[in-house]
């Protein structure tokens, strides 16, 4: 991308975490069979009205006071006038003109740099149902979702590279999920990202025409999928063709863009003020209540852990980038956990084994007290860094107490010097070879033998034992 | 007498003392609508079963507990645009033809709570959109006091019904006219609460930020009777009003002494038939000389009432009508290989054309590049219209003038263009702009069809507007005349 | 002059899922274009410093709390539906 420069806005859907829906008291909760949790209202019957939940409204201000935005003062609700199956009213109740909250911003951190990227607006609106399609080519209509409550969140073009529209997003997650207002789950659609992208030669002011890419169901594939038309836009440019407003979609197989529709002049959608709704009028000292609810955010956690337990700073980001993560490993610490090795625990063992299982902390049976439990067995010697590992499989799999496991299992560690003086003789006696190699300057050899003794001992023996006894043993022969 | 033509208060004492009971009101009502109904074809549906069955309810807990259910056991029917729970609800329209609500309107049930018994559904405009019912898509309802002519609309079947006693009364909705209109029309009393007072909650929209449900009655007593059963804050509609509802029958006491009484200039222009502002004047001097007095007052931007009352209330159809998409309820039309035909032939097939007007009109208003030059224009004068009403409430009680312009048309004398037909609603939509509540009671006849006198109060006093009705009827002979069917 | 053309009609009709035959669209046209030419009268008046009226009555902040209640049963949701399958409303493909 040498000639040209990327402009990346990101429009992410956020699902708030209520228990009933935004005008309805219907059940929000997700997975139920198709059409149960509906209602003459959230079907659009003939006369119904809309009651905004409360809930939701606040959700959508701690959200927004959380992305630094301003809380407007005086908001009313808008009709957005469209026909489609899964909208069953024919308008979306939506806000246009006076959103939750406005000119926000988010810190996000690429290769080591700092960017502020702005947040143009966010504002609340009701979900739309669920079309699928069936092999005949009819569709089915399922309204379970439809009027759940929904952020819109919309970003500043301030995006340059894929990487950023990454980070941003890796942030947006993490702070909304701090705040407790939704779970942010991708996979369960709760949270959603379209993405707009266009291109302009350096140096340029005016935007280039713009792409908007749909069907990006992680931030990988936003992050592809973004990276793909990058390049597209450039090749088609260079070869003397011409950028449409056109959507796009992308495929998971080919990680390529494929057009949906070319946009004809913008969607008119007729919006006006819902008079079904009255105006919101927020009060200062509604603000201020709400933002009282605002917990710790990610940034400030990271600082604190920094400072607090003087872990490095990239250790401190990878942990708070995740509240999940960033709580689990606040409960180790009330246990009393080391926090240097705790931290290293979650970074390493825990996350591999989550990232290979596409499995969040709290979906598997390992507690912060068992894991606590753990790092002091390996802290007082009980067992072997080697020997936890396996301890750890054990508890990440089937839960369990980690000094049970350790018991039942048989792992104590061997830290009788005697007893593996005894496998360190006879390991030594089978290997005169590696006794030549030693003698012969060759440390290596050592590294063999330490290896033979822990297999005899089934990595039970207490490894700077070991080390010590073999090299005692190595000089008397 | 036919029971039917009783007062509330008289039946009451009849059901008190056990003279009659409700089986007896129920049988009544269907009997007059077997020998009128074919004449006036008032109704869309009836509820016969069931009416039947709760009257039987109802006698056997009445016997041993009178009182208390004001409206325990009288035989009421609600305009087809009130959501009825397993009863047929079509809103006039073709595309509701096979539609069974799953829920009742708040107005259903506080009905059924006060004891009235759901007698049937009353044909209107489609969608409420009309001033005559000949926009009905099943039939034209005809005025009972003469049947070459329309009953007003759109709550044409509500008046009628009530008119020609086939229930003792019935609820209407009234978006520009759309009570008092047909009550004029038909010689009853309609009543346009005040916004907000009524819930919506159940009220098949036509355009919610005016659309107001209200009882059509024979007296002003008994319509005071019916709104005490159905006034009140509801936390199903956003737009109702939190506020205590007062007592309405109190309101009735006969004394009007000190009255201040505005009449707009407007109101008795050109336009206004002689006759009928004669029976304005007249009625004017009754209330005279019962202790009001009177001033000519000017509500300067009533002439623009009209295109403004269009363009809002087109608006919101547009959007409140789009619901009706052939995809969850409603009819379906057999003829659509894709999506995009099955909108728009079912659609099409199954609104009538005045309905397809006003939601074009109201798209047209709210498209992009038309917002502001129509619909955000109409909403700023609407706000004029509102400052109209408010100052001359600053130094009267009512305001009163005829409810239309004439007395009813014959049936298709106006079907060709749609504003004269428009034109029809000039003396009452102000009022459901402005929000406030306003009545049409009874005041004469003009070559034999009923003149309606309008009398229009402040936010929330619908008592005034009682107590000034309530002097009027009792001053005049009016409501005791009965159509000859 | 015409404040809406047939063009527009046909536009209007369409964002509207109406669908009109030429006799219709030269109706409506002329029809529309009396209403829209009779409203164009509210220009006379200035309201350049008027606030619009959305609600005659000024009520604010109508919120309920976040109670979920029981939903219908799903026979009562699809009890009026044209068409249905598993549970869902059915309708034919969709371009």
């Amino acid at each position: 991308m040498s000639n040209f420069e990327t402009i990346i806005g990101l429009e992410v859907h956020v699902e708030l975490k209520t228990n009933s829906k935004i005008f309805c008291g219907c059940s929000t909760d997700f997975g139920a069979p198709p059409n149960s949790h509906t209602c003459p209202i959230c079907l659009g019957h003939p006369g119904v009205l809309p009651v905004l939940n409360k809930q939701a409204v606040e959700f959508s201000m701690r959200a927004a006071m959380a992305l630094n935005c301003e809380i407007n003062r005086e908001q009313y609700f808008d009709r957005k006038n469209y026909f489609y199956p899964d909208n069953p009213k024919a308008y979306q109740i939506s806000q246009l003109d006076k959103p939750i909250g406005e000119h926000g911003w988010i810190e996000i951190e690429v290769n080591g740099e700092k960017k502020k990227i702005g947040i143009t607006r966010l504002h609340l609106e009701e979900d739309a149902g669920k079309l699928t399609h069936a092999a005949d080519g009819s569709s089915l209509v399922d309204l379970n979702r439809q009027g759940t409550p929904l952020m819109e969140i919309v970003s500043e073009p301030d995006i340059r590279t894929p990487e950023e529209a990454y980070a941003y997003l890796e942030k947006l997650k993490a702070i909304i999920q701090y705040t407790g207002v939704s779970d942010c789950k991708m996979e369960e659609g709760s949270l959603r990202c379209d993405a707009n992208i266009s291109i302009r030669p350096v140096g340029q002011k005016e935007f280039g025409t713009k792409t908007e890419l749909k069907n990006l169901n992680s931030f990988a594939f936003v992050q592809k999928g973004l990276e793909y038309e990058e390049k597209r836009q450039e090749e088609e440019i260079l070869n003397g063709g011409e950028i449409l407003q056109e959507t796009r979609r992308f495929d998971e197989k080919t990680n390529k863009t494929i057009l949906m529709r070319v946009k004809e002049g913008s969607d008119d959608y007729r919006y006006f003020p819902d008079p079904d709704l009255v105006q919101l009028s927020v009060s200062e000292e509604w603000i201020e209540r709400v933002r009282a609810e605002i917990p710790e955010l990610p940034d400030a956690r990271k600082e604190r852990y920094v400072s607090e337990f003087g872990l490095p700073a990239y250790d401190a980001g990878v942990l708070t980038a995740s509240i999940k993560m960033a709580d689990f490993f606040e409960k180790g610490i009330q246990e009393e956990a080391d926090p240097k090795m705790l931290s290293n625990w979650l970074m390493g063992e825990v996350s591999a084994y989550l990232n290979n299982a596409s499995r969040e902390i709290d979906e598997t049976p390992l507690t912060p007290v068992n894991l606590a439990k753990m790092i002091k067995l390996i802290e007082d010697g009980t067992i072997s860094s080697k020997i936890a590992k396996k301890v750890f499989k054990e508890m990440i799999e089937n839960g369990g107490d980690p000094e049970t496991i350790v018991k039942e299992k048989g792992l104590v560690q061997i830290s009788d010097e005697g007893a593996i003086r005894e496998f360190v003789v006879a390991v030594l006696d089978r290997n005169p070879q590696s006794i030549e190699d030693f003698k012969n300057g060759k440390d290596k050899a050592i590294g063999f033998l330490v290896g033979q003794v822990m297999k005899e001992t089934k990595g039970k023996a207490n490894p700077p034992l070991v080390n010590k006894l073999i090299a005692e043993e190595l000089k008397n022969r | 007498m036919s029971l039917l033509e009783k007062k509330v208060s008289e039946l009451h004492d009849l059901l008190h003392k056990k003279e009659i009971n409700v089986t007896d009101l129920v049988d009544a009502s269907y009997d007059r609508i077997s020998q009128v109904e074919g004449k006036v074809q008032a109704f869309l549906s009836l509820n016969e079963e069931q009416a039947r069955r709760m009257a039987k309810e109802l006698d056997d807990v009445l016997a041993g507990y009178p009182g208390e259910r004001t409206l325990a056991g009288l035989p009421i029917a609600l305009k087809d645009n009130i959501s009825t729970k397993g009863l047929r609800t079509t809103s006039g329209s073709k595309i509701l033809d096979n539609f069974n609500p799953i829920y009742d309107a708040t107005v259903a049930n506080r009905l059924y709570k006060a004891g009235a018994v759901t007698i049937g559904k009353l044909n209107m405009d489609e969608f409420a959109m009309g001033s005559s019912n000949e926009n009905s898509g099943f039939h034209v309802t005809k005025n009972p006091w003469n049947t070459d002519y329309v009953p007003g609309g759109s709550s044409g079947g509500s008046a009628a019904s009530v008119a020609a006693s086939e229930v003792l009364f019935s609820l209407g909705s009234d978006t520009g006219g759309s009570i008092r209109q047909p009550a004029a029309y038909c010689g009853v009393v309609g009543l346009k609460p005040t916004y907000g007072l009524v819930s919506r909650f159940g009220l098949i929209a036509f355009a919610s930020s005016l659309d107001q449900i209200g009882p059509i009655t024979r007296t002003v007593e008994d319509n005071a009777y019916l709104l005490q059963a159905i006034a009140g804050h509801d936390p199903m509609d956003s737009t109702s009003a939190n506020v205590d509802v007062p007592d309405y029958l109190s309101s009735l006491t006969g004394d009007i002494k000190g009255l201040r009484i505005a009449v707009p200039k407007e109101y008795l222009a050109e336009g206004v038939n002689p006759e009928v502002k004669e029976k304005v004047i007249e009625a004017l001097k009754v209330l005279e000389a019962q202790g009001a007095t009177w001033e000519e007052v000017s509500l300067p931007h009533s002439k623009y009432a009209l295109a403004t009352y269009y363009l809002l209330s087109s608006s919101e159809a547009s959007a409140n009508l789009s619901r009706f998409d052939g995809v969850r309820y409603g009819v379906r039309s057999d003829n659509a290989e894709n999506l995009l035909e099955l909108y728009k032939n079912s659609r099409s097939e199954g609104f009538g054309d005045e309905v397809k007007r006003r939601i074009m009109l109201g798209t047209f208003a709210l498209s992009s590049g038309y917002y502001d030059a129509y619909y955000k224009k109409a909403q700023k004068v609407r706000t004029l219209i509102k400052n109209d009403f408010e100052q001359v409430f600053n130094d009267f009680d009512v305001i009163i003038g005829p409810t239309t312009p004439t007395t009813a048309f014959k049936i298709g004398e106006k079907t060709d263009d749609p504003l004269t037909m428009y034109a029809n609603d000039i003396l009452t939509i102000p009022v459901n702009l402005a929000g406030v509540p306003a009545i049409s009671v009874p005041c004469g006849f003009s070559n034999g069809l009923p003149v309606g006198l309008q009398i229009i109060g402040k936010h929330f006093d619908e008592r005034t507007i009682y107590r000034v009705a309530s002097v009027y009827e009792q001053a005049t002979e009016h409501h005791k005349a009965k159509p000859q069917l | 002059m015409s404040q809406i053309s047939k063009d527009e009609v046909k536009h209007v009709a369409n964002l509207a899922r109406l669908s009109l035959s030429e006799e219709e669209v030269d109706m409506f046209t002329e029809q529309l274009d009396a209403i829209i030419g009779f409203a164009e009268q509210l220009n006379e008046l200035d309201t350049e410093n008027i606030e619009p009226t959305t609600h005659v009555l000024e009520l604010k902040n109508v919120l309920r709390d976040d109670q979920a209640r029981e939903s219908v049963p799903r026979e009562e949701a699809l009890k009026n539906a044209p068409d249905e399958r598993d549970g869902q409303f059915k309708v034919p493909k969709t371009f």
